[in-house]
């Protein structure tokens, strides 16, 4: 059914509210996380046993996009109940349904507990890692089926589109974006609005919008979880957003690699357009508009504007010069807008409740909320939503729970590859885009990796340079080859090979392909090794001057050996070493054979005593 | 018309000019090496990078002139820089006549990484005098990164090749190879006598921008003696 009006907008929402909110609802989560965990597993059983019981028509049954806490799925939430449970498994379901469901009694052992009181929360609200979020961009993800839109509409979904089209002339709307403050969440944090009045002030016959999906950071999940679970906002944010711009065509360039993120937003892209969001005419003002997906085959260097342009255009994706800025000269040369996924989900939010609401939340400069996808040697992995300028603190040990014991936390490597590892004594720095370029890092697009004390920064850097040296396109001299020879530097650092003179060019080497590269990819490459070495000196020094690794990581610099006092000689390290270089009598010390020892710390895990130690 | 400041010069330039004409049309000399008139810019080798008054560097000969920009084409932080992308050059390709002139120009006296002589330095002016000029379309680039690579589609003998050779002439590096003599670093300059736009020491009077120093173009940094290169050998000092 095509929907006109905003009048007709708002009573299919009142309508579809009132159909649902009497009926108990099953939640389950389908994020890529919990699927891996066999959420559709569960999904299923529940499908087949309400069937069984004939309770179909009475129970919704939801897959619904990622939930955040991760770390513990297979994640379900009961309404009207309010429970949460997590590590749902299959055979769980039959309990959930006959005591939840039918008799509101609650399944202790499903509940979360926190890991430091003890504690079981019952509702989401409850438990700490939701409790410290400010769950904006992500406030639908757990609530509806990403492939019905009459969900989204239910909630109140494209009336900020209905607004904008019937009530608001373009430039008005640019204003309110301008008002919020809203700046790009992809990592460099140009202003929304700005970039919306250059590509409207901008002559061109066609205009485009893009909503880049080309999240490529080791360890991000951001966009992704957007996508596949609220596609709908982005869409809307689109429209609005070509609205505002004069843009008649949107793309949405997703990675290949995020297949159900392509498929939830193709199934959205049909369903928009079925209900007159996208196409001719839309709310039956004269504009027009729709959107088309292309998938990126796979480089890190297509989420850069330029070299996105070009893969759009069937081109390799290699960056150009800038200016001419996409706005002014971006696909087949047609002004541009290109904002990240979570920039646009952003859009409808502001319309809907007011700019000035919107620029109350954050810092003086950094407005409204940013997702993290918070993953490494954390306590609660998973994605969370937090105001700007919260510390990396409050973040990581609230949020996250802290390193798991008996591991303390080191280091927190934020904004991907491009952005920097910050030391603990920075955590309270607070989580805005100045506070952390001024300390050498980046906001990124989200990826937050914590690191602990079993972790050689020296090898951080090394990882990070291997990543960039063959994800860089190689156009350009400095970043093709200075990413190159960094990575070589690096790796004579951990192999115990290097000199103070390395450590000199390395320092010089990175400064200037910092300076000279092409693109932000370049530019921003050098950002491991600058921001280590200015955090943590020492234990490049460690490595130069004493041969020694103090993370103990570095192969080159280690040796495993077993303190003879500890060992009591139960012959549990011997079997499982795959040289077998470990020798040894029953209740007798056992030795580790040097020459034969390939440092693979299999016998580090294994023995319970904590006899073998690595100097 | 668009006004900037070159080197503390005021100029009047047609927009869509680049800062690379801008700078030659005044004399000053840039350095280049993937930049040839007849062919598009590319941007790639990063020698003929300029600071602009807010400290970024950009290549000049892709960088649109604009209205009040101020350009400094020699200043210190600019010269660091090339020294090091030479530096890079020859680390790859040390047998280069054209990159030991310009490590020459710049006193570029060492190379402080390991040197793995590859020769090709990827800085497209064969693809692009191919598809550009010859309109061949033969070869073009493959891989990415440090695998990056120009060869034929597929690595098979090209049908579209006319075996004209543009690629072979326009190749910064086999176009002359450095016949000097085997010195113990590979920095040869031997036979190139440079000629920097600034004598090293000067006084006010001998500069020709006007007001001495105002322009950033002359680095007045002391010269300090490298104790770890392998290659001083004073040469450049009894200039």
């Amino acid at each position: 059914m095509k929907i006109r009006t905003l009048e007709q907008l708002r009573a299919l929402a009142e309508e579809l509210r009132a159909a649902r909110d009497h009926r108990p609802c099953v939640r389950v989560c389908g994020g890529t996380g919990c699927r891996a965990r066999g959420s559709e597993e569960v999904l299923a059983r529940f499908k087949t046993l309400l069937q069984e019981m004939g309770l179909t028509e009475a129970v919704d049954v939801k897959f619904t996009g990622c939930h955040g806490l991760c770390e513990r799925g297979p994640l379900v939430s009961l309404a009207p109940q309010e429970v949460f449970y997590q590590g749902v498994e299959a055979d769980d379901v039959r309990a959930i349904v006959t005591e939840t469901l039918a008799r509101g009694t609650v399944i202790d052992r499903l509940l979360a507990q926190d890991p430091r009181t003890g504690k079981r929360a019952r509702r989401e609200q409850e438990i700490p890692f939701y409790q410290r979020q400010h769950r904006l961009v992500l406030r639908f993800n757990g609530l509806l089926d990403p492939t019905d839109i009459r969900d989204y509409i239910a909630l109140g979904g494209y009336q900020a589109l209905g607004t904008a089209l019937t009530r608001l002339t373009p430039e008005a709307v640019i204003e309110l974006i301008e008002r919020s403050g809203l700046r790009g969440r992809g990592g460099a944090g140009f202003p929304t609005g700005k970039k919306w009045r250059m590509a409207r002030a901008a002559p061109g016959s066609r205009k485009y919008v893009i909503c880049n999906g080309d999240e490529g950071d080791p360890g991000a999940f951001m966009d992704r979880s957007v996508l596949e679970g609220n596609p709908h906002s982005v869409i809307e944010g689109m429209i609005i957003g070509a609205y505002a711009v004069g843009a008649t065509q949107g793309i949405i360039y997703v990675r290949e690699e995020y297949p159900l993120a392509v498929q939830t937003l193709e199934i959205a892209l049909a369903q928009a357009r079925d209900s007159g969001f996208l196409g001719k005419e839309i709310f039956d003002s004269p504009f027009s508009f729709d959107i088309e997906i292309v998938r990126g085959a796979g480089a890190f260097v297509a989420g850069e504007e330029t070299a996105l342009i070009a893969a759009v255009e069937g081109r390799v994706s290699e960056p150009r010069q800038r200016p001419p800025y996409p706005v002014q000269r971006g696909v087949w040369g047609y002004p541009t807008v290109i904002n990240n996924v979570e920039t646009w989900a952003n859009v409808p939010i502001i319309l809907e409740r007011g700019p000035e609401w919107f620029a109350s939340l954050g810092t003086a400069t950094s407005k409204g909320t940013k997702i993290f996808s918070l993953v490494g040697k954390v306590t609660n992995t998973g994605l969370v939503e937090i105001p700007m300028g919260m510390t990396l603190r409050e973040l990581i040990e609230e949020i996250g729970g802290g390193a798991p014991p008996p591991r303390a936390i080191k280091a927190v490597q934020i904004g991907g590859p491009s952005g920097g590892c910050l030391p603990k004594t920075l955590f309270d720095l607070p989580i805005d885009y100045e506070s952390l370029t001024e300390a050498g890092a980046m906001m990124g697009s989200g990826g937050l990796i914590v690191m602990d004390d079993r972790t050689c920064m020296v090898d951080v850097a090394r990882y990070f340079m291997d990543f960039l040296r063959d994800e860089s396109c190689g156009k350009c001299l400095p970043c093709r080859e200075g990413t190159n020879r960094m990575y070589e530097l690096l790796t004579a650092i951990c192999e115990g090979r290097a000199t103070e003179l390395d450590l000199e060019l390395l320092e010089e080497l990175a400064q200037v392909v910092k300076q000279t590269s092409l693109c932000g990819l370049g530019q921003t490459a050098p950002n491991p090794v600058l921001t280590t070495l200015r955090y943590f000196r020492p234990e490049y020094e460690a490595h130069i001057r004493e041969r020694r690794c103090p993370a103990g990581v570095c192969k080159a610099l280690i040796r495993y050996v077993i303190n003879a006092e500890r060992c009591t000689g139960c012959l549990a390290c011997l079997q499982p070493c795959p040289q077998q270089a470990i020798r040894g009598q029953l209740k007798q010390p056992h030795v580790i054979d040097q020459e034969r020892c390939i440092k693979c710390g299999i016998c580090h895990e294994v023995c319970q005593f904590g006899a073998v130690e690595i100097v | 018309m668009t006004r900037l400041s070159l080197n503390g010069i005021e100029v009047d330039l047609e927009e869509g000019t680049t800062l690379l004409e801008a700078a030659q049309h005044l004399g000053i000399e840039i350095p280049t090496l993937c930049f040839h008139q007849g062919l598009s810019a590319y941007g790639a080798c990063r020698l003929c990078v300029v600071e602009l008054g807010d400290g970024r560097l950009v290549s000049a000969c892709t960088y649109p002139v604009q209205e009040g920009l101020r350009v400094r084409t020699h200043s210190p932080r600019v010269l660091r820089a090339r020294r090091m992308l030479i530096e890079l050059l020859l680390s790859i390709c040390p047998s280069s006549k054209r990159i030991q002139d310009l490590a020459a120009a710049h006193q570029v006296e060492r190379v402080r990484f390991s040197v793995r002589d590859e020769r090709c330095i990827l800085c497209g002016l064969c693809v692009r005098m191919c598809a550009e000029q010859m309109m061949a379309h033969a070869i073009g680039f493959v891989n990415r990164g440090y695998r990056r690579r120009i060869t034929t589609p597929f690595d098979l003998p090209s049908d579209v090749c006319r075996r004209c050779g543009g690629c072979l002439y326009i190749c910064p590096v086999c176009e002359l190879r450095c016949q000097g003599p085997e010195a113990t670093s590979i920095v040869c300059g031997a036979c190139v006598t440079p000629a920097p736009t600034c004598p090293p020491v000067y006084g006010d009077l001998a500069c020709y921008m006007g007001a001495a120093g105002e322009c950033g173009t002359c680095v007045r940094e002391p010269r300090t003696p490298d104790p770890h290169s392998s290659d001083l050998r004073g040469r450049r000092e009894s200039l």
